[in-house]
């Protein structure tokens, strides 16, 4: 009887190493597979509005059935120092399911080109890991924003790693929560180091430039030989 | 335990073999469609987003 119990113990120890292997495959892999197709799933739905100029976001009712796409995307980020066309959706708010879809934007911080702090959040590891290679952009590097109507060139300035509760760093004039803004800036935030939520790497850029549309692919192809 | 499961599967080798195999399968798929995203809130890997 009590060796029967023990093979049972055993048997039950091996099930629970084995879900718990099974988490970090779920958690290392699939993730990014889920959140890369919803990610390319909202650039595409974008792109259709922006093409369609009705500056409407991807809520819009554009007659296409939004299921399981999370409304509120309204721009899309380009870096080109992540490679020859990354491209992500950056959506309303930093909820756990937003960033699942794409860049989050922060709730009151200015929106893209205004005068502020444009601030916007992504995943390092995991859930397609917009943010990965956060720590590879280098002072001068250009963060392109594009909405229905602009193209927002911002230029990066530098970055700071700080405590998760270092809010300042979203602030609309970064590190100086009570003053008023005169620049329009841009912040990007993830967790640091990769594979750890113990501290945020902070980057931040600033406006250089507003754009048409149309002048997307040069300051793009511009941005990455540069 | 897995032995019990084994032994309560009809059929023979083969056919046990497939039940046990769509038995995993299913495991894994409800793990991960339910179990692992309620699971991983808990877990300090990925918060990216800085706040009080």
């Amino acid at each position: 009887m009590a060796r029967r119990l023990l093979g049972v113990a055993g048997e039950l120890l091996v099930t629970l190493g084995a879900l718990l292997l099974l988490f970090v495959v779920w958690q290392l892999w699939w993730t990014d597979v889920v959140a890369n197709r919803q990610a390319a799933q909202v650039v595409e739905r974008l792109r259709e509005d922006f093409a369609d100029d009705t500056g409407s976001t991807a809520a819009g009712g554009d007659g296409v059935a939004p299921v399981g796409l999370p409304s509120g995307a309204f721009a899309l980020l380009h870096v080109p120092r992540f490679g020859d066309g990354w491209v992500r959706p950056v959506l309303d708010g930093t909820d756990r399911e937003v960033l699942a879809s794409g860049v989050g934007h922060y709730d009151g911080t200015a929106g893209p080109g205004e005068v502020g702090n444009f601030a916007v959040a992504g995943h390092r590891t995991t859930w397609g890991r917009p943010f990965h290679d956060i720590d590879r952009l280098r002072a001068g590097d250009r963060v392109l924003v594009e909405t229905a109507d602009h193209v927002y060139v911002y230029a990066v300035t530098g970055h700071e790693v700080v405590p998760p509760t270092e809010v300042d760093v979203v602030a609309a004039v970064p590190g100086d929560p009570g003053a008023a803004p005169e620049r329009a800036v841009l912040t990007m935030t993830s967790c640091h180091p990769r594979y750890s939520a113990a501290e945020r790497y902070v980057v931040h850029a600033e406006l250089l430039d507003t754009l048409d549309p149309a002048d997307l692919d040069p300051a793009l192809s511009a941005a990455t030989e540069g | 335990m897995y032995a019990a499961l084994w032994r309560a599967l009809p059929g023979p080798t083969w056919a046990k073999a497939l039940q046990a195999a769509v038995l995993l399968a299913v495991v894994v798929a409800v793990c991960f469609r339910w179990v692992f995203p309620v699971l991983e809130p808990l877990m300090p890997f990925a918060d990216v987003t800085v706040g009080p």
